[in-house]
């Protein structure tokens, strides 16, 4: 079997057990619209700068959520100790890794997708600009996160202390993602006159281009015991 | 003594943890259709030998050497529990490239007396269904070395005539395998070689059907 | 058995004294810098330290690499001493840049570029130091933190230039940066005493690791003569 279609049978495995598990989803949604509700009453400003900064908020409210989603991706191989089974079949770990990130982009699209509307009514924010640059920074920009949170979801569900130690290593390494993703996501809705929404797509896919390269690689480094 | 070539080989085999060697200077050597009975009391280091037999865990020292792939039974059922039996099978056979339909995939269910229930999800299984499922699955792998980790436990008697029955049929199909159990009696029938560990260390080697007396006297000295 | 003096004290206190002069220079003997005044004497330790810090983290990138193809877990005593000094060089960066901040701006803290990516650096790699300690088993630990520092050395390009491209879009803030040409020298001079220093304290670490781990390594007991099977 080649690595390709490897890693479609484990992202769909993946996809199918997130599936089973929707009703986590359903509470991880929760959790972020929460989050969306508290910063416009810490913020504690008049609705126009709500909605100017509404990318910012939304952006945070779903790294925070993604936080317990990547952690999933691993407590279903940890629980039953189904990874040791997995490893012992004639997968290639790439493969493994791959499929993983690849369900897990997925379920933070989704997610995003839910947490939208929410951002739209609260921060009362249109799209003036353009859906499809949205729709790419919001891919991108999960994409960017799902891959570095893969991998150390793969480190700290092995670990105690793992609820700490994943945002812990994850959240200073994903800046860049955040940046371009809330600068913009910005442009898209408000509009972008001078065009610079492009470079920061291209900030995103360098560091997606980096890191779903460089982590599969070091994947089997981290599972092996 | 075989002249077949051997299928897997442990050389002074040794894991540590801290300063505490669980196991070290262990040495292995069995044909294809070749068995040994690994006995020992509790924390002797059995399932420490035995993932590393299979390659899960890394050596402190020495090394294995494996002329075919591994499966495993362990303590654990090595399970996704959201997904059901029939498709954690389905999914175990599109990795091994040996797709499986549902007729196939019922049938092997059937035979492991899991036959109704293929379709829930595993979380839902008793401890010795799961281990039913995992017995599936490693028969579905096929690998030319199976180690089993106390197959017996959780399950009923009809269950462990069925591990039996695997465990007999594996060998005759030119398997290596390395059973752990404290079923002594049962699996003295089964296995040919035996090997007792005592604090991670080789303490006898013989015939399986030797093991119980030999495991009275490593416990008296 | 008298121990050998351990030879890197003299990197050390050469490094040490090399400091003293280089910062006297700069602090005491040269003149004030031309457009910022006395303050800017603080970029004859801040500039160095930068460099210093940053190569720590290159040369702990390198290591890291060899670390994870290798298995042997020397390069790993020598990486958590790098990391380690670079986590420090990084906070005194920090604080340096604060220091310089205060009397210029008025305030502890701009989000200059390179400042800023030494923050995410610090953070990023405290959180690599953070996880050994959750991992009691050598091999993996090394495993781990050179993952962990080949993931989080990567990101530092990455970090720089999308915090760059985000500060030119706001009123920049001018970065301690630019140095007078004739006043380079005690520049340079602090730039190899911290080197020393660095280099030191690397070497001092590396050993304290590798005598922890040679103490809990005990030795494999002989091998058996038995051979189960066949």
């Amino acid at each position: 079997m080649t690595v390709l279609s490897q890693t479609l049978a484990v992202a769909a495995k993946d996809a199918r057990i997130e599936w089973r598990g929707r009703a986590r989803t359903a509470a991880i949604l929760g959790f972020a619209g929460t989050v969306l509700l508290l910063f416009s009453f810490a913020a504690a400003a008049d609705t126009k700068t709500l909605t100017t900064h509404a990318a910012g908020y939304f952006w945070l409210a779903l790294l925070l959520g993604s936080v317990l989603s990547l952690a999933d991706a691993f407590r279903i191989e940890t629980e039953d100790d189904a990874l040791d089974g997995l490893l012992l079949l004639p997968v290639d770990p790439r493969a493994i890794f791959l499929g993983k990130a690849l369900a897990r982009t997925g379920a933070l699209t989704v997610l995003a997708l839910m947490l939208m509307p929410i951002a739209a009514v609260l921060y009362n924010v249109g799209v003036d600009g353009s859906w499809l640059q949205l729709a790419a920074f919001i891919v991108l920009g999960v994409a960017g996160l799902a891959a570095p949170g893969t991998l150390y979801s793969a480190m700290t569900s092995q670990v105690r202390g793992r609820e700490v130690l994943l945002p812990l290593l994850l959240f200073p390494l994903v800046v860049p993602v955040v940046l371009a993703v809330v600068k913009g996501s910005g442009l898209a809705l408000a509009g972008d006159p001078m065009g610079q929404a492009s470079s920061w797509l291209g900030v995103l896919a360098v560091f997606d281009l980096v890191y779903w390269s460089v982590c599969p690689l070091v994947f089997s480094a981290v599972v092996e015991r | 003594m075989t002249g077949a070539a051997p299928m897997v080989v442990a050389n002074n085999l040794g894991r540590r943890y801290g300063d505490r060697w669980a196991v070290s200077g262990v040495n292995v050597r069995l044909a294809p259709g070749r068995s040994l009975l690994l006995a020992g009391h509790n924390g002797a280091g059995k399932t420490t030998l035995l993932r590393l037999l299979a390659g899960l865990l890394r050596p402190s020292c020495g090394e294995v050497l494996r002329a075919g792939p591994v499966g495993m039974v362990g303590h654990r059922g090595g399970h996704w529990l959201d997904l059901s039996a029939r498709e954690t099978l389905r999914f175990d056979a599109r990795l091994l490239g040996r797709p499986l339909d549902l007729v196939g995939a019922e049938a092997l269910l059937v035979r492991f007396g899991l036959g109704d229930r293929g379709n829930g999800p595993v979380g839902d299984f008793s401890a010795g269904m799961r281990k039913r499922l995992a017995l599936a699955r490693l028969v579905l792998q096929d690998p030319a070395i199976v180690l089993l980790d106390e197959p017996y436990g959780e399950l009923d008697a009809d269950g462990s005539a069925l591990v039996d029955v695997v465990v007999k049929d594996l060998l005759v199909r030119g398997k290596s395998l390395v059973m752990s159990t404290h079923l002594f009696d049962r699996a003295a029938h089964l296995l040919h070689h035996g090997l007792v560990l005592d604090h991670g260390r080789m303490a006898w080697v013989g015939p399986a059907a030797e093991v119980p007396a030999a495991l009275g006297q490593v416990k008296a000295a | 058995m008298k121990k050998p003096f351990p030879r890197e004290h003299f990197l050390g206190l050469f490094g040490l004294v090399l400091f003293a002069v280089g910062s006297w220079m700069g602090l005491v003997e040269a003149p004030p810098e031309r457009y910022m005044g006395e303050v800017g004497r603080i970029l004859y330790v801040h500039v160095p330290t930068a460099w210093i810090g940053l190569l720590a983290f290159t040369v702990g990138f390198g290591f890291a690499i060899a670390s994870l193809r290798s298995r042997s877990l020397v390069w790993d005593d020598v990486l958590v001493g790098l990391v380690e000094v670079g986590v420090l060089f990084a906070a005194m960066l920090l604080i340096q840049g604060s220091i310089w901040a205060r009397p210029t701006w008025g305030v502890f803290w701009t989000w200059d570029p390179r400042l800023t990516t030494s923050a995410i650096m610090l953070l990023s790699f405290v959180g690599v130091l953070a996880m050994r300690a959750f991992i009691k088993d050598p091999p993996r630990r090394a495993r781990w933190t050179a993952v962990g520092t080949i993931i989080g050395f990567l990101d530092v390009p990455l970090v720089y230039f999308s915090i760059k491209w985000w500060r030119t879009l706001h009123q920049p803030f001018s970065s301690p940066e630019t140095v007078a040409g004739s006043m380079v020298w005690p520049l340079r001079i602090n730039a190899v005493a911290l080197l020393c220093i660095g280099a030191w304290l690397v070497i001092r670490r590396a050993r304290l690791a590798r005598h922890l781990r040679r103490v809990h390594e005990t030795a494999a007991p002989e091998p058996s003569r038995l051979v189960a099977g066949d």
